[in-house]
């Protein structure tokens, strides 16, 4: 077994191009086994690609990366031995039942038969789907999906489990019982590399988040971290319709990207209260009355923003 | 935790055999419960051959070989199965596309399967279909008056053949439908090839009633020999054309149907292959 501070998995400087579009330019990181890593980014970051690289769906144009030590190019085989990849669009097939779907998995995970059905029995039960084994996965709900193709990911107790977006597109309830699964999973050891382009499910889930941008790694840390760096504190400001003209200009002068939302603007306190203070001022000279102003520890949406210079926008639900 | 789990694992040659099996199972599954599917798999060639044989029967039965006793459902038959084997082998094409966009063939890519299962499975569950298709229209046929006239063995080495082609034609299909990727166009493309040689053939009628120009085409493509093949199993040596023998016809079908298949099962692995580039 390896040990627990040593990396499961190792990124080193991956390049993918698709013609024109570079969907991996120099993405690096590191996982520790047994820890949850969240890879934050937005639609077309990267994230996929990354994801794809790993598990070995794609062959990456230059860098490399290993799991378990093992390449993933060059030792694809074990590698798949050791991953299990729940994808952004459960693979799921409708006309089989949910226990078939997680035993034929199984069976090319290699098990017999026997083991196959077994641990089939256990992972749906795990994942409350027991009393709908035998029905017809097409009739599931969106929900239900998602836990059968993780249900099926797990079957092989695979080390390292890759996760793409495993709650885009399903309902709050179901996204919290993935949640909990996946936290259950890493208690039993697992290694989880997740995707995500929601803040709340990175900050949830995440011991170390990566927020990738334009196909790098352009931060890394704790949830935490990434918002320290970000000068620890924000400002919130909230004025009245008339006054957000001039608010703006206000703001501009403090430097730091401005983010406005119907006359609310959240922006980085470099200076913490002094900087609040020096808002204060500027604000009372230009006679604008704020309905709301407060200093606020940044929310990752911040670091987002900090980092990749445009807001974080929740893609709607398709 | 099981760290042994894998220890297990069967030698490679055995996962070949294994994980195809439960390809083909999945396949097969799928078939079954997808009703419309087999429904129209079914009847479309039921239709073919009752068309064919009640409307263009009296106007072409004069013109066919005497073995046939100028029975045009005789004649028939052999070719028809040859033509149901060739649109049945595009479901290959069809069932793949689905399966690349509905995600199911980046999860057989990320498992640590044997790879040339995905698409073995796929071609032997649709040889296995469409040999389920075949006896159906033999039994309709056999209702309506069909009847060889050779033995049951030379019979059931004339399905054989057309089997032997159907399995061909699914790689060439697998190989189409990787290309295309998309399911809709995969339609389209599948018949493409299949409706000039099925038409251009000897299916219908006999070639020495087309044009001159189409006729070397007619009678030398892959569709004329193999369905000549199972006519000449299954009707003697009489149904042929002169100078050709059933052993002849026979032995040119299977070096057609084997050299398809050496040709095409390369390049469709090739095509999967690649697209993890």
């Amino acid at each position: 077994m390896a040990d627990a501070t040593d990396p499961i998995v190792e990124v080193d400087d991956l390049h993918k191009r698709y013609g024109d579009v570079k969907a991996l330019d120099g993405a690096s990181l590191a996982i520790r086994t047994g820890t949850v890593y969240g890879l934050l980014g937005a639609n077309g970051a990267g994230k996929t690609t990354l994801i794809n690289v790993l598990a070995t769906l794609l062959v990456p144009d230059s860098g490399t990366a290993t799991v378990g030590g093992d390449d993933v190019v060059h030792r694809a085989r074990a590698v798949r031995r050791r991953v299990g990849l729940a994808g952004q669009f459960a693979a799921v097939d409708g006309y089989l039942t949910g226990r078939e779907n997680v035993e034929m998995v199984g069976r090319l995970y290699g098990l017999g038969r026997r083991d196959a059905r077994r641990r089939a029995d256990v992972v749906l039960e795990r994942f409350n789907l027991a009393d709908a084994a035998d029905r017809r996965a097409a009739g599931y709900s969106g929900g239900m999906r998602r836990r059968l193709d993780l249900a099926a990911s797990l079957v092989g107790r695979p080390e390292v489990l890759f996760l793409d977006e495993p709650t885009t597109g399903i309902d709050p309830a179901s996204r919290v019982d993935i949640w909990t699964l996946v936290r259950a999973l890493v208690s039993r050891g697992t290694t989880v590399l997740l995707t995500t382009q929601y803040l709340d499910e990175a900050d949830e889930l995440a011991d170390r988040i990566g927020v990738i941008d334009n196909g790098r790694i352009i931060s890394e840390g704790t949830a935490d971290e990434l918002k320290d760096a970000l000068g620890a504190n924000a400002i919130r400001l909230r004025v009245r319709e008339p006054d957000v003209e001039r608010t703006r200009l206000v703001t501009a002068g403090f430097g730091g990207s401005v983010s406005e939302t119907g006359g609310q603007f959240d922006f980085p306190a470099a200076e913490g209260n002094r900087t609040l203070l020096a808002i204060l001022r500027r604000l009372d000279d230009e006679g604008i009355d704020p309905l709301d102003l407060a200093l606020e520890r940044p929310s990752l949406d911040d670091v987002f923003l900090a980092l990749t210079g445009t807001p974080h926008v929740e893609t709607p639900e398709p | 935790m099981t760290a042994t789990a894998f220890t297990d694992v069967v030698t490679r040659p055995g996962r070949l055999f294994i994980d195809t099996w439960v390809i083909v199972k999945r396949n097969l599954l799928r078939t079954v419960r997808l009703r419309q599917l087999l429904v129209f798999a079914t009847i479309q060639p039921i239709m073919f051959l009752l068309l064919f044989n009640y409307v263009f029967g009296g106007a072409i039965g004069a013109s066919i070989p005497a073995a046939a006793g100028g029975n045009y459902l005789d004649f028939l038959l052999p070719g028809l199965l040859v033509q149901i084997s060739a649109f049945g082998a595009g479901q290959t094409a069809l069932g793949l596309t689905e399966d690349l966009s509905n995600g199911a063939i980046d999860r057989f890519r990320s498992l640590p399967m044997a790879r040339p299962a995905v698409l073995a499975g796929r071609t032997l569950a649709d040889l296995i279909r469409n040999a389920f298709v075949m006896s159906l229209m033999l039994i309709l046929g056999f209702a309506i008056g069909f009847r060889y006239s050779t033995s049951f063995v030379e019979f059931v080495a004339g399905v054989a053949v057309v089997l032997l082609f159907a399995y061909a034609m699914s790689w060439v299909m697998a190989a189409i439908g990787l290309k295309v990727r998309n399911p809709e166009a995969a339609q389209t493309a599948v018949f493409l090839p299949v409706f000039p040689l099925v038409f251009a053939s000897a299916v219908f009628v006999p070639p020495s009633t087309m044009p001159s120009w189409l006729q070397p085409f007619a009678e030398n493509q892959p569709v004329t020999v193999v369905a000549e093949a199972a006519r000449g199993l299954m009707l003697g040596q009489g149904a042929l054309g002169p100078g050709q023998t059933v052993a002849g016809q026979v032995g040119l079908a299977i070096v057609w149907c084997a050299g398809i298949t050496l040709v095409a099962a390369p390049v469709a692995v090739w095509v999967y292959r690649r697209s993890t580039r």
